[in-house]
């Protein structure tokens, strides 16, 4: 199971019409790379790395699902604030 | 998945009999469908990491070349932006360098073997559009793939399996690197009935149907077809009703053969006592076994151009001559006829990597090249006169088209054989000599010709494609390559006629030679040999044993009025139906 620690795990929800489809998931990736420890994308037991848009397509977040977004190191803590604010933003589609 | 197992006939040009039944192994130069696995040596490995790394670096390049020319079309630019982010993604990149340290294997298995992980993946989602998205990963890893075997064309040389060899088109380089116990049929996007490959596939005994315009597109890799190559037909994904049936098609095929071949080995002899000599083309001296099993009477055309390909330099005299005796002693008593290089040495060489012709039907070759590269002609002249100590040889010049052309082989000849002399070294200068006859101004001029050969060898491929214009390989114009046509009969007329008149042989070594319905025809004009690909004479003999010579030399006459290659067919076929009637394979 995952340490989901609560300061360093956000929860959010897909609102994009199209999921987390391969071009929002390169925007994660994105802000997940540059991150010092592993960032970590968690659909109820599954997780993916966040710094993989192969990974994070393979848990097949559609409309509507619930994810956790959460990060190994305090010092990530920005991107894990980007990241939350991007997909509750609907990855600006 | 369903729709991709509907059976589905292809319609081609029936290129060499027989039917086979196997899996398509596609030889595209693209190359992507075909991934090969093999093992990396461990202090390798970091070479083929790199190699894997500059296909994916290639890649990436071609992807910002591209993103650089369309900067206006967003919607298209975010799709290029994704691709670009995924060639470095780490479960795609970097689980590929993963697998090749861990499994020592080469770049291109690793990939497709993350890449068909993924789709796995992909293919158990419920959402459609996720499931699609798969696609991105898929075009990416093909990219990678294409670059990573681009570097290196595929290897037909290296194929493990018996195969039906799928291709868009083959060459004559390509063909002579095919391991060819490997093959069991061939089919072609390109090519009529006298191209290459059908060449190549008669002499094999393998089946093969070429000219089928859609075959490469729609058949994949490890597909289950049947390739009928008596009737021209491909079949894809059979049925089980379709396989039953095949089977019991290639079994009577088969049946037939063995017939015809057990008779073969007695003269073909006419019912008024005419005999014939009934002669092999071969390419490569392993053939000469399946001649004699035909019951050949002798080799009528020895092509002596696979010793010049997938190579860097020319083959010595010695070798040369080593593969000549080998030929000429199984042989022995019976001629052997060698044709000295039909084609542009260089470029088979070079691989073809030189200055491209625009007509190379039309451009240096055969005995042209060999005059201009007389070190390249004296090797083999040479050996060829060494060979001729070990039994009966012919000598044949390809391509003659002019008198002075002749003159000069025979000039060369006789300096080999002083050059021999000189050496020391134990030759046979006495051999009959004879000249290709198939460029219309050598018809035309074979009074003249006939004063400085022993016989005449109508190549009648050539001679069809010079006379009448078509390129033989060109599906758009082959079915305009008509033997029957009047103008090609004439021809064959004047150069019999003229044989005779001037007291020399008169052979045949094209395609004509070995068509059944073609053979009253060729008794008529007076043919004194026929020689043909291996597998046909059986059959050949058979028809002259059924025709009678005299009746021919009237028919002739006949056949001479016709005005169209069609009218010429249906009086062969309203006087000589009965006898060709049992060719069971033709339908």
């Amino acid at each position: 199971m995952l340490n989901l620690d609560s300061g360093l795990s956000r929860e959010a929800t897909i609102i994009n019409e199209l999921g987390l489809h391969a071009r929002s998931a390169a925007k994660i990736a994105k802000l997940a790379q540059p991150a010092t420890g592993s960032v970590w994308i968690a659909k109820q037991d599954q997780k993916a790395d966040a710094s993989s848009i192969v990974d994070i397509l393979t848990l097949a977040c559609e409309k509507g699902t619930r994810i956790t977004i959460c990060v190994e190191n305090k010092g990530d803590l920005q991107i894990l604030e980007d990241i939350t604010k991007l997909v509750e933003s609907g990855f600006g589609e | 998945m369903e729709k991709d197992t509907q059976e589905i006939i292809i319609k081609g040009i029936n290129a060499s009999p027989g039917i086979c039944i196997g899996k398509a192994y596609r030889v595209d130069r693209e190359g992507v469908e075909v991934v090969e696995k093999y093992q990396i040596q461990t202090e390798d490995l970091p070479n083929e990491v790199k190699r894997f790394e500059s296909a994916v670096k290639k890649s990436k390049d071609e992807l910002l070349g591209i993103l650089k020319k369309s900067p206006e079309e967003l919607q298209h630019a975010h799709i290029l932006e994704t691709h670009l982010a995924l060639l470095k993604d780490k479960m795609l990149y970097g689980r590929c360098i993963e697998i090749i340290k861990q499994e020592n294997i080469n770049a291109e298995w690793a990939l497709k073997t993350v890449v068909s992980n993924l789709k796995d993946i992909f293919e158990t989602m419920t959402d459609p559009y996720l499931r699609e998205r798969s696609a991105d990963v898929v075009q990416v890893a093909d990219n990678i793939m294409r670059n990573l075997m681009g570097a290196e064309k595929v290897n037909i040389a290296a194929i493990k399996k018996r195969v039906i060899l799928v291709a868009h088109d083959l060459t004559p380089a390509e063909t002579s690197q095919i391991n060819l116990e490997r093959v069991k049929g061939f089919i072609t996007d390109r090519g009529g009935k006298a191209s290459h490959t059908g060449i190549i596939a008669r002499s094999l005994e393998i089946p093969a149907v070429v000219g089928l315009k859609e075959a490469t597109s729609t058949i994949r890799n490890d597909d289950l077809i049947i390739v009928d190559g008596n009737s021209g037909i491909v079949v894809l994904h059979p049925t089980e009703d379709t396989l039953v049936q095949y089977e019991e098609r290639k079994i009577n095929y088969e049946e037939y053969k063995a017939v015809i071949t057990r008779e073969s080995s007695a003269p073909a002899e006419s019912i008024d006592g005419v005999r014939l000599s009934v002669m092999g083309n071969i390419e490569l001296p392993e053939e000469v076994f399946a001649l004699i099993n035909y019951g050949g009477d002798g080799i009528g055309l020895y092509r002596t151009e696979f010793q010049y390909f997938n190579r860097n330099d020319f083959p010595g005299e010695d070798e040369l001559f080593d593969k000549y005796k080998d030929v000429v002693e199984v042989m022995a008593p019976k001629p052997v006829t060698i044709r000295t290089l039909d084609i542009n040495g260089d470029k088979a060489v070079n691989n073809g990597v030189l200055s491209e012709e625009a007509n190379p039907a039309l451009g240096l070759r055969a005995i042209r090249y060999c005059l201009k590269k007389p070190q390249v002609f004296m090797d083999q002249l040479r050996a060829i006169l060494r060979a001729a100590a070990f039994g009966n040889v012919r000598i044949l010049f390809p391509m003659i088209s002019t008198y002075f052309e002749l003159c000069e082989a025979n000039r060369m000849l006789e300096k080999a054989a002083e050059s021999l002399e000189k050496d020391g070294l134990s030759y046979k200068r006495d051999i009959q000599i004879g000249a290709m006859i198939e460029v219309p101004s050598a018809v035309i001029m074979a009074d003249v010709l006939a004063e400085k050969v022993d016989f005449f060898s109508i190549g009648t491929n050539d001679l069809i494609q010079y006379s009448l214009a078509i390129d033989r390989g060109n599906e758009q114009v082959a079915h305009l390559f008509q033997p029957l046509d009047p103008a090609i009969i004439r021809m064959l007329k004047h150069v019999a006629d003229v044989a005779r008149e001037k007291d020399i042989k008169v052979f045949m070594c094209g395609e004509m030679a070995g068509t059944p319905h073609l053979i009253p025809l060729l008794l008529g004009l007076g043919m004194d040999e026929l020689s043909m690909n291996p597998q046909t004479i059986p059959d050949i003999k058979r028809v002259i044993r059924a025709l009678n010579v005299a009746d021919t030399r009237s028919f002739i006459k006949e056949v001479l009025t016709q005005t169209t290659a069609k009218s010429a067919f249906e009086l062969i076929k309203a006087t000589y139906g009965s006898i060709l009637s049992e060719q069971v394979y033709s339908e």
